[in-house]
């Protein structure tokens, strides 16, 4: 039973948090341990299964991102992770830039690290931060209603491009825990 | 007596302990008090030749027997030798490094911190079992929030050890909130700011319609009220030293090396800081040996010296609300718990970063206990509106290639959950392969906390990478690991060996429950024995010192009648009879009063000058002063 199927729910990404959350509470009533403890043991056992089925699912869908990545693996018969599939890639339209910033975080692993270059960090970090978040707007706006409007015809189509963001959301964010590590740590070795 | 199975809740604490249930007629919980009417029961726990001794018996040996009386064993849970080092020099008693775990060497034996707790859990289970006049089996244990997987095991293990089946452990400060939802706690957001003796948990909760929901916890398992005690006592050492260099010159041992005058620190610097929580400021009179010390402290001292430890706490908090996805202001409720709460600085502190004035109707230290009752009847199906959906505080990862971490189950995931990873062999033929578990945040293996190792065995053998081997790990809903796992090409259930990193094997936990039954503590006769006796023993050392440093302030024939009380209560003592060393005690604190007064004031008029011992007697007569006082 996939997240989808335990809420009752389509291969949507559109989904109602406040009626999510409701379902949520209804299904925990019906299967949480606490209400099964004077149970004989298979039926214990069975609300401890089904109890953490629904809180794994609930993690899932209730963050539009994960939700997400779920549904690429879902499509694509991967539901038990085995790693990272995807690598992390950079936007094409930063790979310029984002050469400037490996080098820089290099210079910082070496320990040289100026004001003006933290600096120089810290702005790019905040900018790579801003698109990230445009990113994240993007699969879970448009790309998440392109889905669910999507015919059987289109849908590989659509999954490539949610997959495609998704590295892309992963490189940004591996780069951007990266400069906060090197404006912090130089901030930490100057004070 | 109900139908249903009698289910209690304990609240296992790093500086006391309680036991409650609760009541079917009100359907409110409510503490189980000691037949003497006593709520709390110190967690202490002494190793005499006579026996072993828990509670507030126990406490009144820390400074007469330091290395046989074990207090704060919850720091010790679940703990290997590398964690608790650091603070080792502050204890009284040895411990020492034991295969992943630590064993304390008390009274001429050894033992782990779940047997220690085990003794505290068995006087509460005892309590509860006078109370109600029928055994008790199931109990609900509480622990820190952020308690990881093996402080968890440590205490399912001292519950078995004391003859209880733990059927949960609840998180402490959402036993809290349950406690205040069962009485008065309105729906929305609400942060339980927990500060007890040794732990320090936040955790957010969204409550709605009955469903207790906690959305982020966090904390640190090393920082509570003992560590105030502790910065508290080194500053007072400081000035003892200071103030006393020329007698201490004389002394054989340095005072910070004699366990009995540390423990005596320890003590007076815990009452300067309660008295300090009430007044601003106090007067600490601490009888040594061979001189009093005395001085004023105000409460701006002390709280020069807990602000780091308070500001340690606020990390953790704000770390929680941004798990949550909250601000601090959006937070409707923010709720005391944990006797350190009492402290003014931490409330300032609190209210502060919430901005808005923290609450604590009930008392911060029962209401844990008494929300682990509201558990115990949920779980015994009394109560069937209310749940509490809680979350796991730590991610819980495997170890890959390179020694990196790959999280399975973040943290603040909600429990019972579950996660599957596929598994697959490296080398051809390959029949066994292993798994490194860990929990914590950081990237690196060597940084996160090591829970456990896993063989999967009996693979059958295949060319590399082509047998698949899921792994599920399920964290149940009292936050324990159970692994399990089966290769998908064969369908058969890999075995697996677990090897857990710190903390008992299930066949150390075996022959303690059975040792356990073999050492059953003397039955209740023989308790009682030995605290009157212990009783008694605290009483004379006090006097024997008393006599040796101010015999000469009072007249010889008052000298007199006190040795002879002195050796009446010698010779009870050394019988069987409770009721004649009770009372030869009680005589013995009668015909010291006059020379505490005596030896109280000669003290008070070295140290204060011209101010009248009387009008100070009140505050100056808690704590670590000889032991009669006067009547009111």
């Amino acid at each position: 039973m996939n997240h989808f199927e335990v809420f009752g729910l389509p291969r949507r990404l559109g989904i109602d948090a406040a009626r999510l959350q409701e379902r949520f509470y209804e299904l925990s009533r019906r299967w949480h341990p606490d209400f099964h403890a004077a149970a004989r043991p298979e039926a214990r056992a069975r609300a401890l299964e089904e109890s953490a089925r629904v809180n794994a699912a609930y993690r899932t869908l209730r963050d539009p991102i994960a939700r997400v990545e779920y549904l690429v693996r879902l499509e694509q018969g991967r539901e038990t992770r085995e790693g990272a599939v995807v690598k992390p890639q950079a936007p094409p339209e930063l790979l310029e830039e984002m050469f400037e910033i490996q080098e820089a975080l290099a210079e910082a692993r070496a320990g040289g690290l100026d004001d003006t270059a933290r600096k120089t960090l810290a702005t790019q970090r905040e900018r790579l931060q801003a698109r990230m978040g445009e990113e994240e707007a993007r699969i879970v706006g448009p790309l998440s209603a392109a889905w669910d409007a999507a015919g059987p015809g289109e849908r590989a189509a659509i999954l490539a491009a949610l997959e495609q963001a998704l590295a892309t959301r992963a490189y940004l964010r591996t780069v951007i825990e990266d400069l906060e590590q090197a404006v912090e740590g130089a901030g930490g070795e100057a004070g | 007596m109900s139908e249903r199975p009698r289910i209690i809740g304990i609240d296992l604490g790093t500086t006391n302990s309680l036991v409650a249930y609760v009541d079917d007629r009100t359907g409110l919980p409510r503490v189980i008090p000691d037949e003497q009417g006593r709520r709390l029961l110190p967690s202490v726990v002494a190793f005499t030749p006579d026996g072993v001794v828990v509670g507030e018996a126990a406490r009144r040996q820390l400074v007469r027997r330091p290395g046989s009386t074990v207090y704060s064993v919850k720091r010790f849970m679940g703990r290997g030798y590398d964690d608790v080092k650091d603070e080792l020099k502050y204890f009284p008693f040895v411990v020492r490094p034991a295969d992943g775990i630590v064993r304390l060497e008390v009274g001429g034996r050894e033992v782990t911190p779940p047997e220690v707790s085990a003794v505290i859990l068995r006087a509460l289970k005892d309590r509860a079992e006078r109370h109600f006049g029928h055994p008790v089996e199931q109990a609900v244990i509480t622990v820190p929030a952020y308690f990881n997987d093996s402080q968890r095991q440590a205490t399912r293990d001292a519950g078995r050890i004391a003859g209880l089946d733990v059927v949960r452990i609840v998180n402490e400060p959402t036993a809290a909130s349950l406690a205040y939802g069962l009485q008065r706690l309105k729906e929305g957001l609400i942060a339980v700011y927990d500060l007890g003796g040794g732990t320090f948990d936040i955790s957010i909760l969204r409550v709605k319609d009955g469903i207790f929901e906690v959305l982020a916890t966090n904390g640190d398992t090393h920082l509570g009220g003992d560590d105030f005690d502790r910065v508290i006592m080194l500053w007072l050492l400081e000035d003892v030293q200071a103030q006393h260099h020329r007698e201490l010159a004389c002394r054989p041992v340095d005072l910070a090396r004699d366990n009995e005058a540390m423990q005596e620190l320890r003590l007076a610097a815990e009452a300067a800081k309660i008295r300090l929580s009430g007044e601003l400021r106090t007067t600490l009179t601490i009888p040594f040996e061979d001189f009093t010390y005395s001085r004023e402290i105000a409460r701006t001292e002390i709280e020069r010296l807990i602000e780091p430890l308070v500001q340690k706490t606020l990390g953790p908090c704000r770390q929680a609300l941004r798990d949550a996805g909250l601000r601090p202001a959006e937070v409707d409720e923010v709720v005391l718990v944990g006797g350190s709460t009492r402290v003014p600085l931490v409330r300032r502190r609190v209210q502060e970063l919430f901005g808005r004035a923290p609450h604590s109707q009930l008392d911060p230290d029962e209401v844990v206990a008494l929300g682990a009752a509201v558990q115990a009847q949920i779980l015994a199906g009394g109560i069937t509106d209310m749940l509490l959906l809680d979350v796991t505080p730590l991610s819980l990862g495997i170890e890959t290639l390179g020694g990196v971490v790959s999280v399975l189950i973040p943290r603040n995931t909600t429990i019972p959950t579950s996660a599957r990873e596929m598994f697959t062999t490296s080398v051809d033929g390959q029949t066994v392969v292993d798994m490194h578990v860990l929990q914590g945040e950081r990237e690196l293996a060597k940084d996160c906390r090591s829970l456990a190792r896993f063989e999967l065995r009996g693979i059958d053998p295949m060319p590399a990478g082509m047998p698949k081997i899921e792994v599920a790990f399920l964290i149940d809903a009292s936050g324990i690991l159970q692994v399990t796992a089966r290769e998908l090409r064969t369908g058969k259930a890999a075995s697996i060996e677990v090897k857990p990193t710190y903390g008992l094997t299930e066949a150390d936990v075996g022959r303690m429950v059975e040792e356990s039954f073999q050492y059953a503590e003397a039955d209740v006769e023989a308790r009682m024995l030995i605290e009157v006796r212990n009783e008694a023993d605290t009483v004379m050392t006090h006097v024997r010192r008393a006599l040796r440093q101010a015999g000469d302030l009072v007249a010889a024939d008052e000298r007199e009648r006190i040795a002879a009380a002195l050796a009446a209560l010698e010779a009870a003592r050394a019988g069987e009879d409770r009721d004649l060393i009770r009372e030869r005690t009680t005589a013995l604190n009668r015909a010291t009063e006059h020379l505490a007064e005596v030896m109280m004031d000669s003290a008070l008029r070295g140290a204060l000058g011209t101010r009248r011992a009387a009008e100070i007697m009140g505050e100056a007569g808690e704590g670590g002063t000889p032991p009669s006082r006067k009547d009111a």
